[in-house]
């Protein structure tokens, strides 16, 4: 309790500027991004990210987009908890047979209009676990995929850039734009 | 103790002889017994060596005429050996005594042989599949088999998987997953509660089977890419038993500097990864400013990874024969310079969770696995260190561990806390590891020049940051991979979480849940 109270007295509120290390890149793509959603979307993009059986590392990158250094909270991306509240669909994993129905009902659980990204190289064409007897041949094989993320993992720089890419003018290589 | 003193005391007072007995590497022995005797001598062993199973696994043998083998390895520190009691199979109908009612940590293994191989561990009662779901997938239809074929069309059974359902009057089953609230892995979890506290927890897991295991066989050291692909939080751990296991059947030397950066890799994947456990435990209890401390530390982490790898999660730093990589003076600098400041910060989280008593009353007591039942099931790493078990392969399978003083944690409570109390120590360790090895880095070549492929068999195993990862392989004529049987500490961990929290309520399922840290792509393979 004493210390506590000390630290408060002589420290104040405990805040630290932090830098991440690509924030060169990373800071002026938020900014553009920001930008991007409060237009298209109203201030705000949700997302509901699904894991159909990626190694986990995919997953940990898009934690890592929102821990205190990268935050990608602040430019109006939110991953929301249920697909009812979602506006997108991200998609990691190659597609485990035991995850496609769950995979399904995802994404028939959220609200028109609504699109799939997918993120990191096994979500693409099943990556290294291509041609395994459990997994199905990528994302895009069962759900309309409109922008893939590419990397094993993707690190944050590259995910706010190629999302703010893809916001900019729909590119990516899937043409089809359904934003 | 000799292990030559173990076989004589098997045959002398249990009258059970054996067809074979080789000791293939320094650290390995193979114990062939006849179809008979397996049962008695496995549990022999698991008495003897005071050892679960560490891993159970079955071959096909079929196209040498040979049937079906099945191998149950058993870890002694004290006589620094992995015995492996193994039994031929008849091909025809295959099938052998199950194992469980005398070593339950046997349990899991035999049906995972029994959906991959279709081999009949008559006497094992739980006949539900682990990974190959009733759901999707058609009865008969076994993986591993060398003659398996992919079905093109799959007529699934439409059976459902039978869940073991706590009944009476008021209580109820919440279902939970496999897509989760947050970002996390896909598992199904079914409470039976009656009122807040849980009565019975049943975990189906499986969902992230990609089919790992066949998709080594054929390959060959290359296939280190994909051993780093089976758990993307174990990399270093995965890649280095993988590459273990190939460098002792391909007689490869390993230069002493690679070693070292190895563990060096071994101990940073280890620190960001406590780092990030630590903080979801914080946040599992609602203190969200702690968490955001021990997501800075792992960030910090994460970066130096990629500085001195040009990987976050150090992806390619290993190859067959050595390490691609180098930690030259001025990586060290870096990385000595962010340890610093990792450890700055890392002490104040001890302090701030340490000095929050209401952290404290969370985690005090909460998700408690008795010692008995960690035994019992075969527990391994941090969650065994927790309950009081001593094991840690860093220091009874390693020179350099041992020439770096390394130390263990004394826990024996077996709760959140203390589970949170050893990654705490183990952080600290590793960096005082990492010191050690980055003074003490030997000069040198960083890989072995040449590899020749050749036939063989060995167990590759490396202490993870969640607990022991084992490769077991077989390789055929030309040095490809025949067979490859991985076991990820998450395997039996998994049923350590569902017993630890009979008892408590369900809101103290996501910390006890974090406290295990378990992964689900290690477990699903």
């Amino acid at each position: 309790m004493i210390n506590i109270l000390k630290t408060r007295l002589f420290k104040g509120v405990v805040t630290r500027k932090l830098k991440a290390a690509g924030a060169r890149v990373y800071e002026p793509a938020g900014a553009e991004l920001k930008a991007l959603i409060a237009k298209k979307f109203g201030r705000s993009l949700n997302i509901r990210q699904v894991d159909t059986g990626s190694c986990a590392a995919c997953g940990s990158e898009i934690i890592a987009c929102n821990n205190p250094v990268y935050d990608i909270a602040r430019f109006g991306i939110n991953f929301v908890a249920s697909p009812r509240h979602a506006d997108c669909l991200l998609v990691t994993g190659p597609v485990s047979k035991n995850m496609a129905p769950a995979l399904n009902r995802t994404y028939d659980a959220m609200p028109d209009p609504k699109f799939v990204i997918t993120l990191g190289d096994c979500a693409f064409d099943a990556g290294v676990f291509k041609g395994s007897y459990y997994v199905e041949s990528g994302v895009k094989s069962i759900l309309p995929v409109v922008l893939h993320i590419p990397g094993c993992p993707p690190d944050p720089e590259t995910i706010i850039r190629s999302l703010t890419d893809f916001l900019k003018d729909g590119s990516g290589p899937f043409k089809k734009n359904c934003v | 103790m000799n292990y030559r003193d173990v076989l004589a005391e098997l045959k002398t007072d249990h009258n059970i002889s054996w067809l074979k007995a080789e000791e293939m590497y320094e650290d390995e022995v193979y114990l062939w017994v006849g179809a008979g005797d397996f049962k008695a001598a496995v549990g022999f062993m698991s008495k003897k060596l005071s050892s679960p199973v560490s891993m159970l696994f079955a071959q096909d043998r079929r196209d040498r005429s040979e049937g079906f083998a099945v191998y149950c390895a058993f870890m002694s520190a004290p006589l620094k050996k992995w015995l492996f009691v193994c039994v031929s199979i008849n091909g025809d109908s295959p099938r052998f005594d199950s194992l469980s009612n005398v070593v339950h940590s046997a349990s899991l293994f035999e049906r995972e042989i029994r959906e991959m191989f279709g081999i009949e561990p008559a006497g094992n009662a739980d006949g539900r599949r682990l990974r190959l779901h009733e759901e999707v997938w058609p009865a008969d239809c076994f993986p591993l088999r060398k003659d398996f074929k992919a079905p093109a069309q799959i007529h699934p059974q439409q059976l459902h998987y039978g869940f073991i359902r706590g009944e009476g009057d008021g209580i109820f089953e919440i279902p939970v997953g496999p897509v989760h609230a947050g970002i996390i892995g896909p598992g199904h979890f079914r409470f039976s509660v009656a009122g807040e506290p849980i009565i019975n927890l049943e975990l189906r897991l499986g969902f992230s089977h990609r089919g790992v295991e066949k998709l080594f066989e054929g390959k060959d050291s290359h296939a280190v890419r994909l051993a780093e692909c089976v758990s993307g939080d174990s990399v270093i751990a995965h890649s280095s038993a993988f590459c273990r296991a190939l460098e002792k059947i391909y007689k490869v030397v390993v230069p002493l500097r690679a070693r070292y950066i190895r563990a060096i890799c071994l101990e940073l994947e280890r620190m960001y990864n406590h780092a990030g456990g630590i903080g979801g435990i914080a946040l599992d209890v609602g203190f969200s400013f702690s968490s955001a401390l021990a997501a800075i530390i792992k960030e910090k982490i994460q970066s130096l990874n990629r500085t001195i790898s040009g990987h976050r999660f150090l992806k390619g730093v290993l190859c067959c024969g050595g390490v691609l990589q180098d930690i030259g003076d001025d990586k060290s600098r870096v990385l000595l310079e962010t340890l610093r400041s990792v450890e700055r910060d890392f002490n104040e989280l001890a302090g701030i969770l340490n000095s929050s008593v209401s952290f404290m009353d969370r985690v005090d007591t909460t998700g408690v696995l008795k010692r008995k039942t960690a035994e019992d099931l075969g527990v391994t790493g941090v969650a065994a260190r927790a309950s009081g078990l001593q094991i840690d392969l860093r220091r009874d399978f390693s020179d350099i561990y041992e020439i770096a003083r390394f130390r263990m944690p004394h826990e024996t409570g077996g709760d959140v806390l203390a589970r949170l109390r050893v990654r705490f120590f183990e952080f600290g360790e590793s960096i005082r590891l990492i010191r050690e090895f980055v003074q003490n880095l030997p000069q040198g070549g960083l890989r072995s020049a040449e590899i020749q492929a050749q036939p063989g068999f060995a167990l590759g195993y490396a202490e993870g940051w969640r607990g022991p990862v084992l490769y077991w392989i077989e390789t055929g004529g030309t040095g490809a991979i025949d067979r490859c049987k991985i076991v990820d500490p998450s395997f039996l961990n998994w049923q350590g979480l569902a017993y630890c929290v009979l008892g408590d309520i369900v809101p103290d399922f996501p910390v006890c849940n974090k406290s295990f840290d378990l992964s689900y792509s290690g477990n699903d393979l």
